[in-house]
């Protein structure tokens, strides 16, 4: 039954595919930043699902409870989350920047305008 | 049941994220981007990672969203998807990938396999040595802070990096031309949401120090601190106003505190230096190797709690000064000069 | 007693539950924004705080149940804030709350049924 072995895994590749198949067929550069996030999170759900121990808790030490889940992977999934806000910073900053240089924020109409001569 | 709640939230998580794709109105689709941050903390707690969930949620819904939202006030409202456009590549792409990366993890371990290699090399020495080496409750502050220092001070500096870089691009004096800063708007008739801001934004504060230097027992630490003191500036300026706020924090102070964080973190790993240790070797600091790795932490978080605060800060304030008097197109063309 | 315990805290979450899922209904369900807000928001401040209550009770005399009461106290203040905003923000957006109200083609027969009685 390898779907109930691996469900969190192979769920949080299809939410990377949504994060991913936003990013790339949509032109609104907006959403191409929230496909972005959503490609992260799963990332971080990954991430996350490699650590846990069935049985663990959670890794604060505390009498009575011997099994904790592994907390190396909390630690570097704190990093990528302040990075992913700080990513998504610039990217937004880059968007406004865009909209003020060209008046829109569509791809195509950014490229169209581009190529006028 | 575990496998059902874990199954549920992530059925939601899917759905959220196809509602994203597909909404067409931008200012909802910040607001299921907000529901899409705090599902995946719920997630995250179910996956015994409360600090996770933490950051997430603070980050996730609160920062992001704020800056998309203030990103859409001042660009357009409405995608304008281009209907030639064809659906068929992207989709297939996305189809190989995601079946690649499918027949990729089905060799991995299986879900919470106590034999996986992932809980037996690193993660034992971690947790059983941890009490002894530094003594202090939550592992995951005492692994961030000092076993994987180097990892966090590279961290605070990318931070530090992301607000030079958004001062760069938008913070900047020159303006486009046309576009003038509106005017100050009076907020006298927002009683109702000025007594309960005054009422909960001390709350907030406090709370914020409470996660800062609680974090070493309970979840929290300097990040989710740091975030959570800018959420409650952010809410201030939301309701009192802009220039309200840049009063509460002065704006030259505001654009130094990065750069003091990032030094106090980095001045920490002088100080062992000089003491006489490696960089970061907190155990230089005092006598009992205990308490100067607990010394070394506190000041650490202090410098991570620092930026983080300031850097939030100083984004918003620097996307809403710059959206100052501007109000985003409908969506209709959009082509202004 | 514990088994008392057990059973209020229990009853309770499922009360908060069930206020949740009428909420989510009237959501979907109620025709115009401002009735739709009002649902949301009233079902909302009882639903948090019931369940939150419900875990009091299962947590006992300890420091998670003083959190928890905060948590409650904090609730009850901000979220109606956050719909009254909401309110404001949709009034001041331009959403008329008595356009679509379809009580007010009754009340506007009625008061025309009772300006022609008072000239007749």
């Amino acid at each position: 039954m390898s779907f109930l072995a691996h469900y969190n895994y192979h769920l949080a590749i299809i939410l990377a595919m949504i994060g991913l198949y936003t990013m790339i067929s949509r032109t609104n550069l907006v959403k191409k930043v929230a496909g972005l996030n959503i490609f992260q999170v799963s990332v971080f759900i990954l991430f996350i699902s490699l650590g846990v121990l069935d049985g663990g808790t959670v890794p604060i030490l505390k009498e009575g409870y011997s099994a904790y889940s592994n907390p190396l992977p909390h630690v570097l999934i704190l990093t990528a989350i302040v990075v992913g806000v700080a990513t998504t910073a610039v990217a937004l900053a880059l968007v406004v920047r865009i909209h003020e240089a060209y008046g829109t924020v569509e791809e195509d109409q950014v490229q169209a305008k581009d190529e006028e001569p | 049941m575990d496998t059902v709640i874990d199954v549920l939230l992530l059925a939601f998580l899917a759905i959220c994220a196809v509602s994203i794709l597909r909404l067409r109105d931008l200012f909802a689709m910040a607001m299921m981007f907000g529901l899409f941050s705090l599902i995946s903390a719920g997630l995250f707690t179910t996956m015994h990672a409360p600090d996770v969930a933490f950051t997430e949620a603070a980050v996730g819904a609160g920062i992001s969203t704020i800056l998309i939202l203030a990103t859409l006030a001042q660009t357009a409202r409405r995608e304008q998807p281009v209907p030639t456009r064809s659906k068929w590549l992207p989709l297939a792409i996305v189809c190989v990938t995601g079946a690649a990366l499918i027949y990729g993890t089905v060799d991995l371990p299986a879900f919470g396999d106590p034999a996986a290699p992932a809980h037996n090399h690193v993660a034992p020495y971690y947790l059983q040595e941890s009490y002894n080496d530094i003594g202090i409750p939550n592992v995951v502050a005492s692994i961030l802070a000092s076993y994987r220092g180097y990892d966090t001070l590279g961290e605070v500096v990318v931070v530090f990096s992301a607000v030079i870089g958004v001062l760069a691009l938008l913070g900047l004096r020159a303006r486009p031309p046309g576009i003038v800063a509106g005017p100050v708007r009076r907020l006298d008739h927002r009683a109702v949401l000025k007594v309960i801001a005054k009422l909960v934004v001390p709350v907030i504060l406090l709370f914020a120090l409470y996660v800062q230097f609680h974090g070493e027992y309970s979840p929290g630490g300097g990040f989710q601190a740091g975030v959570i003191f800018a959420a409650a500036i952010i809410l201030y300026a939301l309701v009192f106003g802009l220039d309200e706020a840049r009063r509460v924090i002065k704006p030259q102070l505001l654009q130094r505190l990065p750069a003091i964080g990032v030094l106090i973190f980095g001045g920490v790993g002088l100080l062992t230096m000089l003491l006489g240790g490696n960089y970061l070797a907190y155990n230089a600091l005092g006598e009992n190797p205990q308490k100067a790795q607990q010394t070394g932490i506190i000041l650490v978080e202090i410098g991570v709690g620092v930026t983080v605060a300031s850097v939030m800060l100083l984004i918003y304030f620097t996307f809403a000064e710059r959206g100052r008097g501007r109000k985003a197109d409908e969506g209709d063309g959009g082509s202004s000069a | 007693m514990a088994l008392a315990l057990d059973i209020l805290s229990w009853f309770l979450i499922l009360v908060g539950g069930a206020f949740g899922i009428i909420g989510g209904i009237g959501l979907l369900r109620l025709p115009d924004f401002f009735s739709r807000i009002h649902a949301a928001s009233i079902t909302d401040s009882m639903c948090a705080p019931c369940i939150i209550g419900g875990l009091m009770l299962q947590s006992g005399l300890t420091l998670v149940t003083v959190k928890l009461a905060f948590l409650i106290v904090f609730l009850f203040l901000t979220s109606p804030t956050a719909s009254h905003a909401l309110a404001k923000a949709a009034l001041h957006g331009g959403l008329d709350p008595g356009e679509e109200h379809p009580s007010a083609r009754t009340r506007q027969a009625q008061g025309d049924a009772a300006r022609e009685g008072a000239q007749g």
